[in-house]
């Protein structure tokens, strides 16, 4: 053998390019799941008393809880295109480590989510009206924020159910449980941030999501090997 | 259990002894063991759900024994230890393809994966030696069982490795896709590679193959000529 | 020395569990398992009895309130038997030995009964303090999780038929869903609050008076114990469920 293997991080990157690139080039998934999330900022507007609440009030629920069922979407499709043709197996006999597998796909998704948040976002505020008042970096922060954490646990959750019966349902109901802490707190802090209160009054929430970022990333990158350790 | 050794004076390129593996409660292998030599092809028959495609997956690091050992070139196989599945190939049922790159794409991919210099070159000489260069720009879903083999037969042989394994590699092919197959298995043998074909048709690889052996109730059984 | 039938043996399990024949270790937990259900339930109806009787009814809530002595006790161990699944879930990840597989989905089972009992107490308790039958308030969000967590957890095994690979998963799934729940407390914590005030574990001090302290933790040792009892006999049942499947595909 003339040239070592590469790494772990080098091999994630280029499992990221190769789902990146496979992604460019059909583009479904990122159209059907930004067009998802409109139908969704579309309904909740009409699914809603116009006399009772004000846009605003919703506005920042609505948003994320677009993103959360998008997510939710995009990660049960991460590991599907591996099972064509028996793709995994070429991932698995690849000598490069497990983690760098979960990195790959980890990094991949990631990049889906927050494109698909960073296009709902002017929607949003288009349908909504609402003001962005220079809330525009706090709310990219925690944007950031609260997608690394669940984006995680959902990459191990999506190789987890890809090869599970009924995986359509499995994925959202283990995933759900674990997107409270970061919906949570980017709803709160976006709608505290659209209020015009300084970031600094989230830093609770803020601080919350970054111990469970460092948690939960640390973590799904340990047990990921664990699922193909047969 | 009778150890199936090669004939001739070859240095030993695979020893695998004592490999056991269940699934649950159900034993499949009771204990094989194997040696093959640089340059060797072996053929290992039997019928269906016997084990052969377990025990090509535990050659090819992709499933821990529950006892035993795979030496490759010496160096242990290990499903925790990426490093020495590096010099392995496999062929499997399924093609290890995905259908939005094209094949170049898809071999290139492989060769990043195993660090290899310059992919782009790999990838075009690889498909060139299976006969395949004219479709390299061809997305998998486009072609046909024979030639879906061959792409997974240059995929496989990328890297240069040292052992090939390949797991029923004639099923679903016409006598003439067959033909080509096994034409590109005997023509392609750069030095010390050695090959381990598992099939339950035998005639098919009885040209190539030097030796037979019979898996049989999860072990090695009889030494067919 | 093992068969090829018997599950891997681990000699890091307690010596007094590890023996030659599992069948009889299974048995030996079921009996185990009755006889500590039993005290438990005693200790339950005990607790009940003081609870009724003899301790005071309390001033605002009237005797409402009594559900705590179930109410509290029961969240308590719903909480402990999660903890359960995700200690044994990463031992098993760890060590590999099938029976704390067994075990976590024993306890994974008396727990999710547990949630419920919460779930359902919680609001029979609340509506005449509160006015309504349920509120988002932190221990009550957090146990309604707890509860989802049990039921992805169960249902995600009830998917899955290679048990080698059931126990797998189960046990990753485990081990997040342990470490997601003091995220949940905290997350559901940083909203606003009507659940009564934290009474035993308060750092002023107990703010019950000496005889509702004594029920409630003589109610948690009931629970406790009950608790151990059904799980233990669960694993007892779940051994010998295992066995007898390992002996009809031998003989198959």
């Amino acid at each position: 053998m003339s040239s070592p293997p590469p790494g772990a991080l080098t091999a994630a990157f280029i499992i990221a390019g190769k789902d990146l690139r496979s992604e460019l080039r059909r583009r479904t998934a990122l159209v059907s799941a930004v067009v998802f999330a409109a139908l969704i900022l579309v309904i909740f507007n009409f699914a809603r008393d116009p006399t009772s609440l004000r846009a605003e009030q919703l506005a920042p629920s609505a948003f994320w809880i677009t993103c959360a069922f998008a997510a939710v979407m995009a990660l049960s499709r991460a590991f599907a295109v591996e099972l064509e043709h028996g793709a995994l197996d070429g991932l698995l006999l690849a000598p490069v480590p497990r983690e760098a597998l979960f990195l790959g796909k980890f990094l991949g998704n990631l990049v889906f989510v927050l494109v698909v948040e960073g296009i709902t976002l002017p929607l949003f505020v288009l349908f909504f009206n609402v003001s962005l008042r220079g809330a525009l970096p706090g709310i990219m922060l925690v944007a950031v924020l609260a997608t690394v954490g669940f984006v995680a646990v959902g990459t191990v959750f999506s190789a987890l159910t890809a090869r599970v019966r009924f995986n359509e349902l499995m994925l959202p109901v283990l995933l759900l449980p674990f997107m409270l802490p970061p919906l949570a707190g980017a709803a709160q802090v976006t709608a505290a941030l659209l209020n015009g209160r300084p970031i600094l009054e989230s830093a609770g929430w803020l601080r919350l999501l970054l111990v469970y970022d460092i948690t939960f990333v640390t973590l799904s990158l340990l047990i990921f090997p664990a699922l193909f350790d047969e | 259990m009778p150890v199936s050794s090669p004939s001739d004076r070859e240095p030993i390129l695979l020893q695998a002894t004592g490999l056991r593996r269940s699934f649950g409660e159900r034993v499949v292998l009771t204990g094989v063991d194997l040696i093959l030599a640089e340059g060797e092809t072996i053929a290992v028959t039997g019928p269906n759900g016997v084990g052969k495609t377990t025990l090509l997956r535990v050659l090819a690091g992709l499933l821990r024994p529950s006892a035993g050992e795979v030496l490759l070139d010496g160096r242990p196989v290990r499903t925790a230890d990426p490093r020495s599945r590096a010099a392995i190939g496999l062929l499997s049922h399924r093609a290890m393809l995905y259908d939005d790159l094209t094949l170049q794409e898809n071999l290139e991919f492989v060769a990043r994966l195993h660090g290899l210099r310059d992919p782009r070159k790999v990838a075009r000489d690889s498909l060139e030696q299976v006969e395949l260069l004219a479709r390299a720009g061809d997305s998998p879903r486009t072609l046909s069982r024979g030639l879906i083999q061959r792409a997974a037969l240059a995929r496989a042989l990328l890297h240069a490795p040292r052992l090939l394994l390949l797991d029923e590699p004639f099923t679903g092919l016409d006598r003439a896709a067959a033909g080509r197959l096994r034409a590109l298995l005997a023509a392609r043998r750069p030095a010390g590679l050695g090959t381990i074909i598992v099939t339950h048709q035998l005639d098919e690889a009885r040209d190539i193959a030097s030796r037979v052996l019979a898996l049989q109730a999860g072990s090695i059984g009889s030494v067919a000529a | 020395m093992t068969s090829p039938l018997s599950p891997s043996a681990s000699s890091s399990f307690p010596p007094s569990l590890t023996s030659s024949d599992p069948r009889a270790a299974a048995r030996r937990a079921l009996r185990t398992g009755r006889v500590l259900t039993s005290i438990g339930l005693l200790g339950v109806f005990a607790a009940y009895v003081r609870a009724i009787a003899f301790t005071a009814v309390e001033g605002t809530q009237g005797p409402a309130q009594k559900i705590m002595y179930v109410h509290v006790p029961s969240a308590w161990c719903a909480f402990l038997a999660f903890g359960i699944v995700g200690i044994c879930s990463g031992l098993y990840l760890w060590l590999g030995d099938r029976r704390l597989d067994t075990f976590s989905e024993a306890s994974a089972e008396v727990g999710v009964v547990l949630t419920a009992l919460v779930l359902m107490t919680g609001p029979i308790w609340g509506k005449p303090i509160w006015g309504t039958w349920w509120q988002w308030e932190p221990r009550l969000t957090s146990t309604l999780f707890l509860f989802f967590l049990f039921v992805g957890y169960l249902t995600l095994r009830r998917a899955m038929f290679d048990p080698a690979e059931r126990a797998r998963y189960s046990a990753v799934v485990g081990i997040l869903g342990a470490m997601l729940v003091p995220f949940i407390h905290l997350s559901v914590y940083m909203f606003r609050t009507i659940h009564p005030r934290p009474v035993v574990l308060n750092p002023e001090g107990p703010t019950m008076p000496g005889s509702f302290v004594a029920t409630l933790l003589f109610s948690l040792a009931a629970f406790t114990l009950l608790y151990l009892g059904l799980v233990t006999t669960r694993y007892g049942l779940g051994r010998l469920r295992e066995l007898r499947e390992a002996r009809h595909v031998s003989a198959a």
